[in-house]
């Protein structure tokens, strides 16, 4: 076990040495939540006026969605570095030593969290200063770091387990596309589920993304809603274990093929 | 009950007169029921260098994936110092290094941080995996690069760097899956050198894989020429020469006669000419001296009105073994496999 967690933590670490050699790797990640964020924060500023909208600030309302977003949109690249590893022999290195397929999966997962960390607490900073506030507190905060970060790992897990299947960055990426726009416009994101058509309120209560968005919107008000918080959290954990579980399985189909 | 003499758990009681590599009637079938291996046995005896000979396709890196737990055979078995290479899997690990047909370098980090990682993917840490990776480094001259991330090393280098991190847990068997493929001829030559130190002086049984007969004749003590997923000989590299009668001659025809009309201006030089084979422009046959044969052959050739560009006499190489035993020509058989 403490073997399994060193080799996890050395697979971090080489993930996190490629980053840090090349950091302005983030500023790329952060171009799509930027514009989001100013675009959409312009663009719908007067929707806080619609009866039923709750937010007193719109800009407010949409940097919590706005990083769960960016969370989804950076971690379904993850499987591209598969890809590469794969085509590269790493892959087949690593499997030949007698490193645990747990630490492999777990070390990657462990960067694709603290990536996900690091962008989150930028894009709440660039909200703050286009003039959000987060009448939560830190208690908030941490808690929509803690939701941002499940479901990150969730779709860097899928994204993973879709490379080991599929092998072509061009699919990986194509999948990620195909997922996060539906996701998003399917979850309070942009607009609160009350203002939205009956069907599409039906799918968000099942969406795991808006249970994430959700769980970040506590930065708004002044008490936490910790029963909503409580079960979404375990949503989104348990959808993390199985999109892991998935990538374990993906794993074991690539090894057979090779 | 048995009583068993108190062993380390880690270390197999491997005697020396026991094969360090075993093979057994090993078979895979891929989907699609496409079969790489029919069947294949051999054993390779502790501190030599064992060649796996064959033309692309052959199922070369087949095995090698099988011996070193990236693939399981679909019958058959094959253990590494007593262990199987299927429920032993964990022992077999540790006991092997493998340098891939592809070098398997991380491009992105340098040549020190890949040995590193390398190292502590077995469990190595501390002073005693820095003080291995400075002697890997040493070894194979990469103690300037260590610094450099292997995108900017040469073809040379990084491959280099692949064997060094197959060395890193100090093996005691190393799978060489086609080590010099795409390397420039100075590179290769280098690591020859390097691959028979390792058996020489390291004392490590070295398994090698390779679609140059020049190669396997170099380096190897022991040579099995695989075709079509078949051991079809085996043999030390001058045993194999010797079994074949005579010198081999080639000749080259300006252009591509008849095959019947061959034959027929061949007829008389019946008991002279063996194992005579036709490849296109080429001619080819053995005999029991070359310096007498030849000159009745381009004789025969000449009355028959069929020229020739070029001649030529040689001992036995590999490349004879080779067409003996599977009936083609080893620079055909290998570029029919590529394109294929």
């Amino acid at each position: 076990m403490t073997t399994a967690l060193a080799s996890s933590a050395h697979i971090t670490t080489r993930y996190l040495r490629a980053f840090l050699r090349q950091p302005y790797y983030i500023a790329g990640t952060l171009v799509q939540p930027v514009i989001w964020l100013l675009l959409f924060g312009q663009l719908f500023k007067r929707v806080v006026e619609i009866p039923g909208f709750t937010a007193g600030s719109y800009i407010a309302f949409l940097t919590p969605g706005i990083v769960v977003m960016s969370a989804m949109l950076s971690t379904g690249w993850s499987g591209t570095s598969y890809v590469i590893d794969m085509e590269r022999g790493v892959m087949n290195r690593f499997l030949v030593s007698p490193v645990r397929r747990g630490a492999l999966i777990g070390g990657e997962l462990v960067y694709q969290a603290s990536m996900v960390l690091l962008q989150s607490l930028i894009i709440l900073g660039l909200g703050f200063l286009a003039g959000a506030r987060f009448n939560g507190g830190i208690a908030s905060i941490i808690i929509l770091l803690v939701g941002t970060m499940l479901l990150g790992t969730a779709f860097a897990s899928l994204s993973n387990a879709l490379a080991l299947i599929l092998r072509k960055q061009e699919s990986v990426i194509a999948a990620n596309v195909t997922l996060v726009l539906p996701l998003t416009f399917l979850s309070s994101t942009f607009l609160p589920v009350s203002l939205m058509p009956p069907w599409m309120q039906h799918f968000a209560r099942f969406n795991p993304v808006n249970w994430a968005v959700e769980v970040g919107r506590q930065t708004l008000s002044g008490s936490i809603d910790w029963s909503l918080v409580g079960s979404h959290l375990a949503g989104l954990l348990a959808l993390t274990l199985v999109c892991a579980w998935l990538s374990a399985r993906a794993f074991r189909a690539y090894q057979r093929s090779v | 009950m048995t009583i068993q003499p108190a062993a380390s758990p880690g270390a197999a009681p491997v005697l020396l007169s026991q094969p360090v590599v075993e093979v057994v009637t090993l078979v895979k079938t891929y989907p699609g029921n496409i079969q790489a291996l029919k069947g294949v046995s051999f054993s390779v005896g502790s501190g030599t260098v064992f060649a796996l000979l064959g033309p692309n396709g052959a199922g070369k890196s087949t095995i090698v994936k099988i011996l070193t737990t990236l693939s399981r055979p679909s019958a058959g078995r094959a253990s590494i110092a007593g262990r199987d290479v299927v429920r032993e899997q964990q022992r077999v690990r540790r006991m092997i290094g493998l340098v891939a047909q592809k070098s398997a370098v991380d491009l992105e980090a340098t040549a020190a941080e890949n040995l590193t990682l390398q190292g502590q993917l077995y469990g190595m840490s501390g002073a005693e995996l820095r003080q291995r990776v400075a002697s890997l480094l040493e070894r194979f001259g990469l103690t300037d690069a260590r610094k450099r991330i292997a995108r900017t090393l040469s073809g040379g280098m990084q491959r280099k760097l692949d064997v060094a991190m197959g060395l890193i847990h100090q093996p005691q068997v190393l799978f060489l899956d086609e080590p010099t493929t795409g390397l420039d001829p100075e590179a290769r030559a280098d690591m020859w050198r390097e691959i028979a130190r390792l058996a020489r002086e390291d004392g490590l049984t070295v398994v090698l894989t390779t679609h140059y007969l020049e190669e396997a004749d170099h380096l190897a003590q022991h040579v099995a020429i695989i075709d079509h997923g078949q051991i079809v000989v085996e043999g030390t590299p001058e045993g194999l020469k010797a079994e074949l009668r005579g010198d081999a001659i080639q000749v080259e025809l300006v252009e591509i006669p008849p095959e019947a009309g061959i034959r027929a201006a061949l007829a008389s030089l019946d008991n002279m000419l063996h194992e005579v084979a036709i490849d296109g422009r080429n001619l080819r046959a053995r005999v029991d001296s070359g310096a007498s044969a030849l000159p009745a052959l381009l004789a025969a050739l000449d009355a028959a009105a069929i020229r020739a560009a070029t001649a030529t006499v040689a001992r036995p190489s590999l490349d004879d073994v080779y067409l003996r035993h599977t009936g083609r020509a080893y620079a055909e058989a290998n570029h029919k496999e590529a394109i294929r």
